[in-house]
């Protein structure tokens, strides 16, 4: 039984581990499935879960921080449209930029505001995302197997949890059922067809840069108000470069995606659970191995395993009207 | 004369120093083919642009049904219900027919609505006028004629009265063509307007009912297609007396140069593409093989040029024998004296990104003229380019201007110049005018035969029958990989299309 419990265990940090990587995912696969490279998504969460932190700790209120850790995260997106599509720039420096701009004013803005050492107010209960116990999760805690199951697994997550899992079903849905999805698809493969057909790309694109600014606003809120209760420095330590191998890993579909992000988030907790202590027969594994083991993993499954990934063809390149 | 559907009353438009469009005036009649000819470069694709709501005219006033309009977007020119194919489809690759007739003119924010809606829209097009296609296939599977019918469809999904082709035929094989041919007609009858962009005359000749011409930014002439002739169009479009057939005198073959033997080559999926071919070259002498697209050519010329590996058989060059297992060396073989102009130029001819002047060294980079030390010879190469841009006449004349920035013509006379002028025994040509204008045409045409009267081997591939008769010293004809018949230069045009047809090549089988 120990065993079981250690399993669900890591099972359920498994879940908390990869909610930010798979938001941060499915925000990038709006983006590059409209065609533009958004390597920006760390600097976006970064802001969004300094934003979320701050205005939560001020305005006493987890909804408000929310909002405004989507509302500087969806900036930061259009400043990335802005430079990308209406200026035409280079995808790649442009979320560069942004990623050496959020890790830069979030530490001397929070310095300035709270001089706590770049931290946030520490947040009070009523200022973060609670987690939501369902109906007769208590009850049923201590039937063996199901019990755990449902009310360490199932139950017990805070909102923000269920909504990033509640948005890759709705993401293949706007993608492969709605009209914007088909438009967005288009214009990641062949803007021109879309310019033609009278719909302006740069528009289009803008509104899947708005999409990706949101989900990574959420992905920020979650670090700074969920998972830990305030803002440190640098606190997104490359989950935005994870979810980016996700997204390739994922082929740019939003099912895949959750299930590379929970891969990595599997990874992530499997090598927290074992720091420290030896595993059979291997021994004792350093804990800097298991960290990289998503990008070990990513560039293995790439090589061979999945087939290859084909981009959007439109990916990073600035859509020109051709003379 | 029928109303007129649309109407181009002083169009300009410039793009920076460069005056596209000079005082356009069009008139196109209601319910006819109309055709508009010009050189690459004479303003024709600007001019529907801005009836497609692409550019915006500088000044001028465009009338559609009579009424002036204003067509500031696509939509603007959709909603007047003109639809446009242009030269490179604007389809997505990955998406089905269906998917692609419906971007942008979906009828519900869901898709479900909109494709139910088009499935049966398309059912009824599809009825009207014989365009099929299946709504279910993904566009990259469909061969370029189906792609293209995809594009017109769309068009008329659209409820597109007056439809614009540009340049249709440059992507298509002859038999695709004669169809396309066949759909316009069929158009025209249920009431379409269309109207033609193209630089081939002879299309024009066939189909169009009037026809115009410009030449640099202006419209030069109207004509109605049955009272005037190709060469009055030509004339017209070049601004001079052009020859339509070269002149050229009795070739004086020499030694044989190259020597093909029993040659077979298979694609990537093991097709066996060309099969058993065996010729001759022989110096002062130019060898045409002709040959509806797709019939092996393209991998014969490959093989020979060391780009693609043959699965058995012999290449002679100068009596000596090529690998051909996929080691030879094309780098080696221009040291032996074989040039080649490729088929493709943009993807093998050419860096579309590079200068004029590195282009006209690529693949001789390594020579010792353009080299001082391990450096490239940047004044050489500079002086060489120029020396090669006077000789051709290249224009714009400027050796430092990117590539993509000339057009296909002086972007094949680029090719040309570098290969010609490395003085090779044997030179093999693919292709060696398409999508080039009529006065480049005759130039290309009279060097070729400047070559062969020095005693140089040329081998020219062509899909312009025209092309291949007013070339070639022997005609060879290849169908389904296989060297038919070898005919000499005044063989006609109906011998030479059954022969590529493969009638008498089926019927010697029986």
């Amino acid at each position: 039984m120990d065993m079981f419990n250690a399993i669900i265990q890591v099972l359920d940090s498994t879940i908390r581990l990869s909610v930010p990587l798979l938001l941060a995912c499915l925000a990038g696969l709006y983006s590059e499935r409209a065609g533009i490279f958004d390597i920006g998504l760390e600097g976006k969460m970064l802001v969004g879960a300094f934003a979320g932190a701050s205005a939560a700790a001020v305005f006493h209120s987890a909804l408000i921080g929310l909002g405004t850790a989507v509302l500087i995260s969806v900036a930061f997106a259009l400043v990335h449209g802005f430079a990308s599509i209406t200026h035409r720039g280079n995808q790649i420096v442009s979320g560069v930029a942004i990623n050496f701009i959020a890790a830069g004013s979030t530490i001397i803005l929070g310095q300035a505001w709270f001089q706590q050492g770049g931290r946030t107010p520490a947040l009070q209960p009523g200022e973060r995302f609670a987690a939501i116990t369902w109906p007769g999760a208590d009850a049923i805690k201590d039937v063996p197997i199901i019990g755990p199951i449902y009310a360490e697994l199932i139950s017990g997550h805070s909102i923000l949890v269920y909504f990033a899992f509640a948005m890759v079903p709705f993401t293949w849905w706007v993608l492969f059922r709605t009209r914007f999805g088909l438009r967005m698809r288009a214009v990641g493969e062949n803007p021109a067809a879309v310019d033609t057909a009278g719909i302006s790309v740069a528009w289009l694109r803008y509104r899947a840069l708005i999409c990706t600014g949101v989900l990574t606003g959420v992905a920020g809120a979650y670090l700074s108000m969920v998972q830990n209760g305030g803002f440190v420095k640098d606190m997104t330590a490359g989950k935005g470069y994870i979810a980016l191998a996700a997204l390739i890993f994922a082929k740019w579909k939003p099912v895949n995606a959750m299930f590379a992000c929970l891969l990595f988030g599997f990874l992530d907790a499997a090598a927290i659970r074992l720091q420290g202590s030896p595993l059979p027969i291997i021994g004792k594994v350093p804990v800097q191995f298991m960290q990289a083991l998503p990008y070990v993993l990513t560039v293995i499954l790439l090589a061979g395993f999945i087939g290859k990934a084909i981009p959007p063809r439109a990916g990073g390149v600035p859509y020109v009207k051709e003379r | 004369m029928a109303q007129a559907a649309i109407e181009l009353i002083g169009i300009n438009k410039s793009f920076g120093a460069v005056r596209a469009n000079r005082d356009i005036n069009l008139e196109v009649a209601r319910g006819t083919i109309h055709g508009i000819v010009g050189e690459n470069g004479a303003g024709k694709s600007t001019l529907m642009s801005i009836l497609y709501g692409f550019y915006q005219a500088d000044s001028g006033e465009i009338r559609v049904g009579g009424k002036p309009v204003s067509i500031s977007t696509s939509n603007d020119a959709i909603a007047l219900g003109i639809g446009m194919v242009h030269q490179h489809f604007m389809l997505v690759d990955n998406f089905t027919v269906l998917e692609n007739i419906i971007l942008g003119a979906e009828s519900d924010a869901l898709l479900k609505k909109s494709i139910a809606k088009a499935r049966s829209e398309l059912d009824r097009l599809e009825r009207e006028y014989g365009l099929e296609v299946d709504p279910d296939a993904v566009i990259e599977e469909l061969p370029v004629g189906l792609q293209q019918r995809v594009e017109i469809l769309k068009a008329l999904y659209r409820g597109a009265e007056i439809l614009i082709l540009d340049e249709p035929t440059g992507v298509l094989t002859p038999a695709e063509a004669d169809h396309l041919f066949r759909i316009l007609k069929q158009l025209k009858d249920q009431g379409k307007t269309i109207v033609l962009i193209t630089h081939k005359l002879r299309e024009i000749m066939a189909i169009t009912d009037t026809v115009s011409v410009m030449r640099q930014g202006t419209m030069v002439a109207t004509r109605v297609t049955k009272e005037t002739t190709v060469g009055e169009l030509a004339e017209l479009m070049v601004g001079r007396r052009v020859l339509l057939r070269v002149e050229k005198g009795q070739s004086e073959a020499g030694a044989v140069k190259l020597s093909v033997k029993n040659l077979t080559v298979k694609d990537s999926r093991g097709v066996t593409m060309v099969d058993n071919v065996s010729f001759d070259v022989r110096g002062g002498e130019i060898v045409g093989i002709a040959g509806v697209a797709g019939n092996g050519q393209s991998e014969l010329l490959e093989a020979i040029s060391g780009i693609r590996h043959a699965v058995s058989g012999e290449v002679m060059l100068d009596g000596k024998p090529i690998d051909l297992t996929g080691k030879a060396d094309p780098g080696e073989l221009r040291d032996r004296g074989l040039a080649h102009v490729p088929e493709d130029r943009h993807h093998v001819g050419l860096v579309l990104a590079f200068e004029e002047n590195e282009n006209s060294i690529l693949g001789y980079h390594d020579d010792e003229r353009y080299l001082k030390g391990p450096f490239l010879d940047i004044d050489a190469i500079m002086a060489d380019a120029k020396d090669k841009i006077e000789k051709y006449d290249i224009r714009p004349g400027n050796p430092r201007l990117k590539t993509a920035n000339f057009s296909g013509g002086n972007q094949q006379k680029i090719v040309l110049a570098r290969e010609m002028e490395q003085d090779p025994g044997v030179l093999i040509v693919g292709q060696p005018t398409r999508g080039v204008d009529v006065g480049a045409i005759e130039f290309i045409h009279k060097r070729l035969i400047a070559m062969r009267d020095q005693g140089k081997a040329v081998l020219v591939v062509s899909v312009e029958l025209d092309e291949i008769r007013s070339l070639s010293d022997r005609i060879l004809v290849m169908f389904a990989g296989r060297v038919v018949g070898e005919r000499g230069p005044d063989a006609t045009e109906g011998e030479l299309g059954l022969l590529m047809a493969g009638v008498e090549h089926q019927e010697a089988a029986e």
